[in-house]
């Protein structure tokens, strides 16, 4: 295949470069007079050498090859891809902020410590928490964070026959995963007809050495479990903990809060929730929250906020895991969390929350009359359909998203969750408004009309993309993951 | 369609019975609902699988699924073909892509599996 952009590698030129640097000034000395033979490069790094212009290029026209949010609708349930207004962008770039070092001063971070220390007064109002820590870089750094958390617990008590994680079959992968790697077997308990935990499957795993339950709610198939009361009582009273996936926290802000459904721990991804960016690995931010009982163990340092209003990074703490992440956390999204979080209010936080839910429900709403609707309930942030009514066709998820492409929307989030067959799974966010919604119901319904008059239009799609179908069993099975000179 | 000599699980498992040799892999149906299988993990000859629990993984380029023994035994002989050859158990599940086979002492828990017009039946309930 033809590259429509080549590698930065193939464009290099021997010599070129994009600045010419003045002769020096001072005597040249031969590098091999100043360090030892055995530590000096045998053969010159392979780097690119391109003139300023042709970086520029490159890169500008890669970047024309993408879809984000800025360019159009992103429907990718899980994500919670909304739009991520420019104020929280120019107040993360004010200099204050870029400029400081992590070594500096408390007296002269006091700002920065303040920003931490109110985002984390405002996210426990939020989650019903008693404290937070902000240092987890991603969702799933944060719930291996709540995890470990959750084990030091258990072990201070001295209570070490606890080695079970019940994790229900709708969770994100990343929870069975991330109790896996804390050391953790992992109990896997359905789900019922209704979409949510199978309380009676619940009851029969639920014991002594259950160390905690992981639950998404609103869950993966984008309901609100209906006892989540019941369920959380249930493992309290067998001692177990409670965690809180919050990766759909957008669904319920201001409205519910994980801390009064009974969670002891909760991890937030200001990322999907509180608009900071997903692009390009974000980078990201997985704040977790604690009840008060479980706060000796959170990560140190952690911000606490003196009697007199002055802030500063609390080290003692004896009980702490330890450190999660270098330094403070991925501190230039705090700042775009910040921004969103008072720039909306409490009332905007929970009107965009509101707006989330019944922009998911009124797409669902259109589209159940076009598609199979496997939960027909009254949904939360987002739902699943699946071309189950289309089986006759031979149309398959994967080919209604590549067909989504042909008409401009990045499409949802397909075969997940896997305990729905050929899911598609729609979060609209509430950034959108009902044009957008409007049209991108009509767009589906035509492919599903396409689906059955000239299946095989479907099957091939897309055609106005600048690649079409990839070779995905290619890529994974036999991988070209880096550039080499020998094979140009 | 799947053969009569098989027995089924709800997994979309099949097991071949020949003596106190019991070959496992994954159905006609299984392989069709993942795509295109690009990785398959097994056990190593000698490890003993416990009946209803994972013994390896098939990963397609949609999900990565578990797959269960359907009853307890040792290993003995692991198709390293399909490892290399993923594709095999999509172009032939109940052929040249079975998985492991498996040294059994105890037969009786297959008595529980489908027979082949018993999992057509469970498929075709499956999809309503």
């Amino acid at each position: 295949m033809k590259a429509l952009e080549p590698l930065i590698f193939d464009l290099s030129a021997p010599g070129r470069s994009a600045v010419s640097l003045p002769s020096c000034d001072v005597p040249e000395v031969p590098v091999e007079t100043l360090i030892p033979n055995s530590l000096l490069r045998q053969q010159e790094p392979q780097l690119p050498e391109l003139a300023e212009v042709d970086v520029v290029r490159h890169f500008t026209r890669l970047s024309t090859f993408n879809h984000g949010v800025d360019t159009g609708f992103y429907p990718l349930g899980s994500c919670t891809m909304k739009y991520n207004p420019k104020v929280n962008e120019m107040l993360a770039r004010q200099t204050g902020f870029t400029a400081l070092h992590p070594y500096q001063p408390e007296a002269l971070t006091q700002g920065a410590l303040q920003l931490m220390a109110e985002l984390q007064e405002d996210l426990c109002e939020l989650a019903g928490m008693d404290e937070f820590t902000l240092q987890p870089a991603a969702g799933a750094h944060g719930e291996m964070t709540g995890i470990l958390i959750i084990k030091a617990y258990h072990a201070h008590r001295g209570d070490h026959k606890r080695t079970k994680v019940i994790v229900p079959d709708s969770a994100h992968g990343t929870n069975p995963a991330t109790a896996a790697m804390a050391g953790y077997e992992i109990i896997q308990i359905p789900s019922n007809d209704r979409g949510g935990v199978d309380l009676e499957a619940l009851k029969k795993v639920v014991n002594d050495e259950v160390a905690a339950l992981m639950l998404t709610n609103p869950n993966t198939v984008g309901l609100f479990d209906e006892n989540i009361q019941q369920i959380t009582k249930l493992v309290h009273d067998a001692g177990g903990l409670l965690y809180y996936d919050g990766a759909n926290t957008n669904a319920i802000m201001g409205i519910t809060r994980p801390g009064d459904m009974g969670f002891d721990v909760i991890h937030l991804n200001l990322h999907k929730t509180f608009s900071t960016p997903h692009g390009g690995g974000g980078p990201g931010s997985g704040p977790v929250g604690v009840k008060e009982f479980l706060a000796p163990f959170l990560p140190k340092p952690v911000v606490v906020r003196r009697e007199d209003d002055t802030f500063t990074l609390k080290y003692d703490m004896p009980l702490s895991i330890g450190r999660v992440r270098s330094f403070y956390a991925n501190f230039s999204i705090l700042v775009r969390a910040y921004a969103y979080i008072r720039s909306l209010g409490g009332e905007g936080l929970r009107s965009a929350s509101e707006n989330a839910v019944l922009n998911a429900n009124y797409l669902m709403s259109i589209l159940k009359e076009h598609y199979f609707l496997p939960f027909d309930r009254v949904c939360q942030h987002e739902f699943i359909i699946t071309p189950k009514n289309l089986k006759a066709t031979g149309v398959h998820t994967l080919d209604i998203a590549k067909r989504l492409l042909d008409y401009g929307y990045h499409p949802p989030t397909i075969y997940f969750p896997i305990i729905v067959e050929e899911a598609m799974m729609i979060e609209p966010t509430e950034t959108e408004s009902i044009e957008t919604l409007d049209e991108f119901a009509k767009i589906l319904i035509k492919i599903a009309e396409e689906a059955t008059s000239t299946p095989d239009l479907v099957k091939n799609a897309p055609y106005t993309t600048l690649v079409t179908r990839l070779d995905e069993v290619g890529a994974v099975r036999k991988p070209n993951l880096r550039w080499r000179k020998e094979s140009n | 369609m799947n053969p009569v000599e098989l027995k089924y699980n709800k997994e979309h498992e099949y097991a071949r019975v020949e003596g106190n040799i019991v070959t496992f892999g994954i159905t006609d149906h299984a392989q069709d609902s993942l795509g295109d299988v690009v990785f398959v993990e097994l056990p190593e000859e000698g490890v003993t699988v416990t009946a209803g629990k994972s013994y390896g993984t098939v990963e397609s380029v949609k999900a990565v699924s578990d797959i269960y023994a359907s009853v307890s035994g040792k290993v003995v002989e692991v198709n390293t073909q399909v490892m290399d050859s993923p594709d095999l158990l999509n172009s032939d599940p109940y052929g040249e892509g079975w998985l492991v086979k498996v040294e059994v002492e105890d037969l009786s828990p297959l008595d529980n599996m489908m027979s082949a017009a018993e999992y057509e039946t469970y498929l075709a309930q499956e999809e309503h």
